[in-house]
């Protein structure tokens, strides 16, 4: 008895290390091919691409010496560089309003309708399934100067044709309205969660209080209870918008004049077609610097949906 | 107070023109979501000589579907930049998720040394971009001669940080009480994580394999890197290859490779509406 006694509390402790021993080696396990995956893949290329940033290694080349960090300093001093940011931003200043504002305001539209509700989803959700590069083909007709049926409704009109893919004045806006076109309806489907998450009743409760018209009731319940939906659509187009590359590669390939040369377009050019690493990888740093201060604010957004 | 002052038969009348333009909003904006899904599928099956006219027609006089069709498929090779797709993006997520699950759940409920380090490396992942990695990664793909091979177009996206992020939130709800009652049982980790909590997360899992597909099947930037041989181009590729090639001159046979490489996307989404949509909004709103 006494035996038996002692031997359990001795065995239960054995038994739980035993398991403890257990749950640190499969987690170890369980986490391994990850962990190598992501060493393999991000990490050790990040190390890299910081050593690279630090030389004027030109890949294929054989020599190689340090510069410090004459890349950055010749990236910032680049009219070119300095030209496809302030295109890259503009970029941003025109998906993101028209990207957000539109897709509120189709979301509040759809939402209230009950049998064409699907209807408007699944059409407006289209171009985010379709290939981007095959529709850009197609928008290109469709905006060509003397054949696209837009400019053949502009003269139709009464107006005067449009060249607007070979004029540096409208180049880039309508590469902006051609993006705006591929991540409305992706917009649209989070406003629309986020408005469904909206309790019924607070409409009713401020139609009795005398808030009776549809921009009454959006701007003193939708609005303010959307906001932290709309934060986070802000900052997600954001980031998006700011990789813009797809268009520019196959519609203008940065023409004309420059006039749509972006950020991560010139990085590919110096980097995989003049092959010169070290001042593509200094670039590339500039291009993460404003995705990661994106990603801050997203984490903020993010935040203030949780205490909210 | 005008509200109340109103006749029946005006407020009705109120509603209905308020509708009749809540409608014709939303209608001017699937003319501007459908007009290029439209025009790509009329202008497959037009003739050149009804092409290059600036008429706007929605249908053509003659039929020229054939033609064009046959012209595509014979000069760029479609099927097989569909099938380069759907073996890419089927390869990344099988490898996606037989990595990203057993992670999430060892950081979802599994004690190992290192595990808040490597969530933090998991959230820092969450904000790089595969264009960050790019160029080192190229360099040693090219060392390794590897490029032009469908293990370097795949190789950056095995690890997805996103969806261990996704499946971890998911993992961390899946109660305690029911994995401890299956240990006892005798069943491994590795049971417990392939037959109980796993299929526990379909909807999240679902949701992941959508976001997935379409993020692969429409990535250019990273085949554009390492891949020139036509023949293992994935659709956005090979449509890039085949609209260089014809140079902006044959449009038929352009649009109708347009379509046949948007079809499968487009024809899988309007079978799976629910699943894309509630998949979107689920990675999306997290």
């Amino acid at each position: 008895m006494a035996m038996a006694a002692l031997a359990t509390p001795a065995s239960f402790a054995s038994v739980a290390r035993r398991r403890r021993w257990i749950e640190r080696v499969t987690g170890l396990g369980f986490a391994m091919p990850a962990l190598v995956l992501l060493l393999l893949t991000i990490l050790l290329p990040l190390g890299a691409l910081t050593l690279l940033s630090l030389t004027n290694y030109e890949f294929g080349g054989t020599d190689m010496d340090w510069v410090g960090l004459k890349n950055f300093q010749r990236a910032l001093a680049d009219p070119i560089i300095r030209r496809s940011l302030v295109n890259t931003l503009v970029y941003v200043a025109i998906v993101v309003p028209g990207g957000v504002l539109g897709a509120l305001l189709i979301a509040v539209l759809v939402h209230r309708r009950k049998q064409t509700r699907s209807f408007y989803e699944v059409i407006y959700f289209l171009p985010v399934t379709s290939t981007l590069i095959a529709m850009a083909t197609v928008w290109q007709f469709l905006l060509h100067p003397s054949l696209g049926p837009v400019n053949a409704l502009l003269k139709w009109l009464g107006f005067a044709p449009v060249a607007f893919l070979s004029e540096p004045s409208t180049a880039l806006a309508t590469l902006a309205v051609i993006g705006i076109w591929q991540l409305l309806g992706f917009n649209m489907i989070l406003f629309l969660a986020g408005l469904t998450a909206i309790p019924r009743d607070l409409y009713e409760a401020a139609e009795i209080d005398g808030c009776a018209g549809g921009i009454d009731r959006f701007l003193t319940i939708t609005w303010p209870l959307l906001g932290p939906t709309t934060m986070f659509v802000l900052v997600t187009t954001m980031i998006t918008a700011f990789k813009i590359f797809d268009t520019v590669a196959v519609m203008t390939r940065g023409g004309p004049v420059g006039s749509t040369e972006v950020l991560l377009y010139n990085i590919y050019l110096e980097g995989f077609q003049y092959f010169h690493t070290g001042y593509a990888a200094a670039l590339t740093f500039i291009f993460l610097t404003f995705i990661l201060v994106f990603s801050v604010m997203q984490t903020f957004a993010l935040d203030r949906k949780v205490h909210y | 107070m005008s509200g109340i002052a109103l006749s029946p038969t005006r407020s009705t009348l109120r509603r209905y023109l308020s509708l009749a333009l809540v409608h014709a909003v939303l209608v001017a904006g699937v003319v501007f979501m459908l007009a290029p899904f439209v025009w790509m599928l009329v202008t497959s099956i037009k003739p050149p000589v009804e092409i290059f006219t600036a008429e706007i027609s929605l249908w053509p006089k003659q039929f020229y579907a054939l033609q064009n069709y046959g012209m595509a498929l014979e000069k760029a090779p479609l099927l097989r930049f569909a099938l380069n797709g759907v073996i890419i993006c089927g390869g990344i997520l099988i490898v996606q998720l037989l990595v990203a699950i057993p992670c999430a759940y060892a950081l979802a409920k599994l004690d190992f040394p290192g595990r808040d380090l490597l969530f933090v490396l998991v959230l820092l992942g969450l904000c790089v971009p595969v264009q960050v990695p790019a160029m080192p990664l190229y360099i040693g793909l090219a060392h390794l001669g590897l490029l032009n091979t469908y293990f370097a177009m795949m190789v950056p996206f095995f690890i997805s940080v996103f969806a261990i992020f996704l499946f971890r939130q998911f993992f961390r709800s899946f109660p305690d009480d029911i994995i401890h009652a299956a240990r006892l049982d005798g069943m491994s980790e590795f049971e417990i994580v392939w037959r109980i909590v796993t299929p526990s997360a379909w909807p999240a899992i679902a949701a992941f394999c959508v976001f997935s597909a379409v993020a692969h099947w429409n990535d250019l930037y990273w085949p554009l890197i390492v891949i020139s041989d036509a023949k293992l181009a994935p659709p956005p590729l090979g449509m890039m290859f085949f609209a260089d090639a014809e140079a902006g001159s044959n449009y038929g046979a352009l649009t109708a490779a347009a379509t046949i490489l948007t079809a499968p996307l487009v024809i899988a989404f309007l079978i799976a509406r629910r699943r894309f949509i509630d998949g979107i909004t689920m990675t999306g709103v997290k």
